[in-house]
């Protein structure tokens, strides 16, 4: 027998009918099932290292201008980012419970959780919208119409540039994971999904944990930089 | 021997389904893995032009070509084209997308559809950056350093940057889905230590693209919105750090290389241990020294900034460092010298190659611990003497093997077999004018010429000539490759199932290879390189 391979005839995949969902290259549902999970968490080691970049940036900046990282945080409205933070947290939550329904079979359950996950998604980006329209109406807007009142304009414009730049992209995260949202309940309300199907569910919800997260690191590195000193 | 055990079928991943639109709505591994020849390809074409201007240039010392400015332009879209679209996709996205869930035993890999996605991301990506070729070009070198590239550079920085950010997610997808493909897909009995090394380089490779490509994709995004917006992050007029951006830049940048080189090492293990009919020499070293590359790699990419004002004690330590990820180059080295060593070495063209790439490589390798060297590498820095090192390393190395795995599976490719005579032309002629084209260019670096100058003392154009004599050269080989290859696509001889009584599972199924790849799934029951047990003779 070359290379000592044997033919074989996998008898036990065929015996019974494949599961709709199941791609016609994988052996079952449950190598589909642990191939996509491993894809969707190797997916966000890339975000993690997309962020990085930022972070970085962000870490250096902020060791190197404490004082205009303290006025330029100053700037940021906590109510509102605290706000939006208590919503996204939420957001979490009902994510987890449409993971659970999924996982348990009730479909009603699942929608309902999904849109309550999008309305509370809905919720953030309208008030991150106000935000970054009062930073609009103040001229905080980085470039070369740049204006802020303080002893360290241009730093603070570096503080503000990285303020956009992450929560913008941070913003952008949460409208595609509202566009996969939109679809998965599209699915889940035609019956898609089952107690032995509920991948896209799943994954869905590991994309949006990682989106909340980032805003849970997001939060404190921009609008708390100096809050201590005020509260004095 | 038992090579034509294989039962023909009529029907295969080629004829299975005509027409363009089977094409470009194929989720077949091995049908996209041909469309990224395809582009790869064309920009290499175009890549090459550019070089070819480049050395007609310089055979004079006047500038009486092109502009200095023309210049800048022609050197820049060089590297850019030959980097990211070439070097990067070429051994991945083409022969491992080809040969990937073959050697696994897999129909595919694991997310078809995001492959497709992958080729058609890419191919957006090389439509912006060859347009904003097209519409002017960009000067900044492919490295774009600002603040040039972001505030004084008047070419077209913003479009190719949003080209090469774009291309960055083809190769994300690709890493992650060979990743997972290696993971998941692999038929019974297929353990890690019967993977051929192929699949670990690829593995590894894939490591780098995850966790480097990432990186340079946000580093390019700012320097656009710096460009557009204004943004001030790495403008120090405006108090931000231009070093800042060589950091993140050759975090990715520098592993990039190892994206180019590692898979290129891996189909020239598969070769090596089949031209020599022998079990690979030290299979677990290769395997972990391919995985040991890939995390070096991420810490030594300061050792671009030597002469970039960095403290002298970070540089200390990426030097030390650098010279750490030359070990387990080294051992890769000695492995495949040792595992020709007794061995009955089959003088067949892709071995050819092989030897090319031994010779060429060991000449990068070397000159590379030249430039970690602190002191050596202020006298050196940004001298041909660099150019010609990188060249040994992404040519000589990375293309070298390149042609090595493709000369190999190209009868498993198109099921057809190519001139043994005019390979081995082939791979002679790009030896000699590569080495021609190059060598002279360590001289001239040690000499002090300057990289990207379009003139230059008369004194240096004796070695000017003779690179750029040899350089018409390597560019009549590498014309000699496409057309015999080309040529056996129509009229060459039948290849069968395994034309080289190669192990591994690409070789038990037919070729071209099915469209599912195997009649049934194997089950694998031995190692990689189990040559000792096959009774062959060879010529």
């Amino acid at each position: 027998m070359p290379n000592g391979l044997a033919a074989h005839a996998d008898d036990h995949v065929h015996a019974h009918a494949h599961h709709p969902a199941q791609q016609h290259h994988f052996e079952t549902l449950q190598q589909q099932a642990e191939a996509s999970t491993l894809g969707m968490w190797l997916f966000l080691v890339t975000e993690v290292m997309f962020f990085g970049g930022l972070f970085t940036a962000y870490l250096i900046y902020r060791l190197w201008y404490p004082e205009a990282w303290a006025e330029g945080s100053r700037e940021l409205d906590i109510r509102l980012g605290g706000f939006n933070t208590v919503v996204l947290i939420g957001s979490s939550l009902t994510m987890a419970m449409a993971v659970r329904a999924a996982q348990t079979g009730r479909r009603i359950a699942t929608v309902v959780q999904l849109i309550a996950t999008m309305a509370l998604g809905l919720t953030f980006l309208v008030v991150k919208f106000f935000e970054y329209k009062s930073k609009y109406d103040l001229g905080h807007i980085p470039g070369p119409n740049f204006h802020f009142e303080g002893v360290h304009a241009d730093q603070v414009q570096i503080f503000i540039s990285l303020y956009f730049a992450m929560t913008g992209l941070h913003a952008l995260h949460m409208i595609i994971g509202f566009v996969l949202m939109s679809v998965i309940t599209w699915m889940a309300w035609k019956g898609r999904f089952s107690k032995e199907w509920y991948t896209p569910v799943e994954m869905s919800g590991l994309y949006w944990h990682f989106v909340d997260i980032v805003w849970i690191f997001l939060f404190p590195l921009l609008y708390l930089v100096d809050r201590a000193n005020q509260l004095q | 021997m038992t090579t034509t055990a294989v039962a023909e079928s009529p029907v295969n991943y080629l004829n299975v389904r005509h027409g363009v639109m089977s094409w470009l709505l194929t989720k077949d591994h091995k049908r996209i893995g041909l469309m990224y020849m395809v582009v790869v390809t064309l920009a290499f074409i175009v890549g090459a032009i550019f070089a070819g201007l480049i050395r007609i240039e310089l055979a004079t010392p006047e500038g009486d070509l092109v502009s200095s400015d023309t210049y800048n332009r022609l050197f820049t879209m060089h590297g850019i084209a030959m980097v990211f679209f070439v070097l990067i996709p070429a051994v991945p996205a083409i022969l491992g997308n080809f040969v990937l869930p073959l050697m696994l035993g897999a129909k595919d890999v694991a997310f078809p559809k995001i492959n497709l996605l992958s080729w058609y991301v890419f191919v957006v990506g090389t439509a912006l950056t060859f347009g904003a070729m097209l519409t002017g070009g960009v000067d900044t070198g492919w490295t774009f350093y600002p603040p040039y590239s972001s505030s004084a550079s008047d070419s077209n920085v913003f479009l190719t940057g949003i080209g090469v950010f774009v291309t960055g997610f083809s190769s994300i997808l690709t890493g992650l889905n060979f990743m997972v493909t290696i993971h998941r897909m692999r038929a019974p009995g297929l353990t890690w230590f019967r993977l051929p090394l192929f699949v670990w380089a690829v593995y590894a490779t894939s490591l780098v693209q995850i966790l480097g490509t990432p990186v340079i994709a946000i580093t390019v995004l700012m320097l656009a919105l710096e460009r557009v917006a204004g943004l001030g992050i790495f403008n120090p007029a405006l108090g931000g750090d231009p070093v800042l951006f060589q950091h993140l830049f050759w975090f990715y940048s520098h592993p990039a290389v190892y994206i180019m080189i590692l898979p290129p090492m891996g189909a020239i293990s598969e070769v090596i241990a089949c031209f020599s009919r022998k079990q690979i020499f030290g299979y677990s070293f290769v395997a972990f020294s391919s995985l040991a590359i890939a995390v070096f790699g991420f810490l030594v990419w300061a050792h671009h900034l030597f002469v970039a004002g960095i403290s002298p004690y970070s540089a200390l330590v990426f030097s030390i460092l650098t010279y750490a990820v030359a070990v387990p180059s080294a051992v890769k080295t000695f492995n495949w010298t040792a595992t020709m060593y007794r061995g009955a070495i089959w003088w067949k063209a892709p071995m050819i190659w092989v030897f090319g790439f031994l010779g060429l490589f060991l000449v990068g390798g070397l000159t590379g611990l030249f430039t970690a060297a602190l002191g050596l590498d202020i006298h050196i820095h940004d001298t041909y003497f660099v150019v010609a090192h990188f060249h040994y390393i992404m040519v000589g190395g990375a293309i070298m093997g390149y042609f090595a795995g493709l000369h190999y599976w190209w009868p498993k490719m198109t099921g057809k077999m190519y001139s043994d005579a005019a390979a081995k032309v082939a791979a002679v002629l790009v030896f000699v004018g590569f080495n021609l084209t190059f060598f002279p260019q360590f001289i001239l670096g040690y000499l002090g010429m300057p990289r990207r100058y379009h003139m230059y003392p008369p004194e240096f154009q004796v070695l000017n000539v003779m690179s750029t004599l040899g350089a018409s050269v390597l560019g009549l080989g590498y014309l000699l490759v496409m057309i015999y290859l080309t040529y056996s696509i129509f009229w060459g001889e039948k290849a069968g199932a395994n034309p080289w009584m190669a192990t591994g599972l690409e070789w038990t199924t037919q070729s071209p290879p099915l469209p599912e790849n195997f009649p049934e799934t194997p089950i694998v029951t031995e190692g990689a390189y189990e040559y000792a047990k096959r009774e062959t003779k060879v010529a």
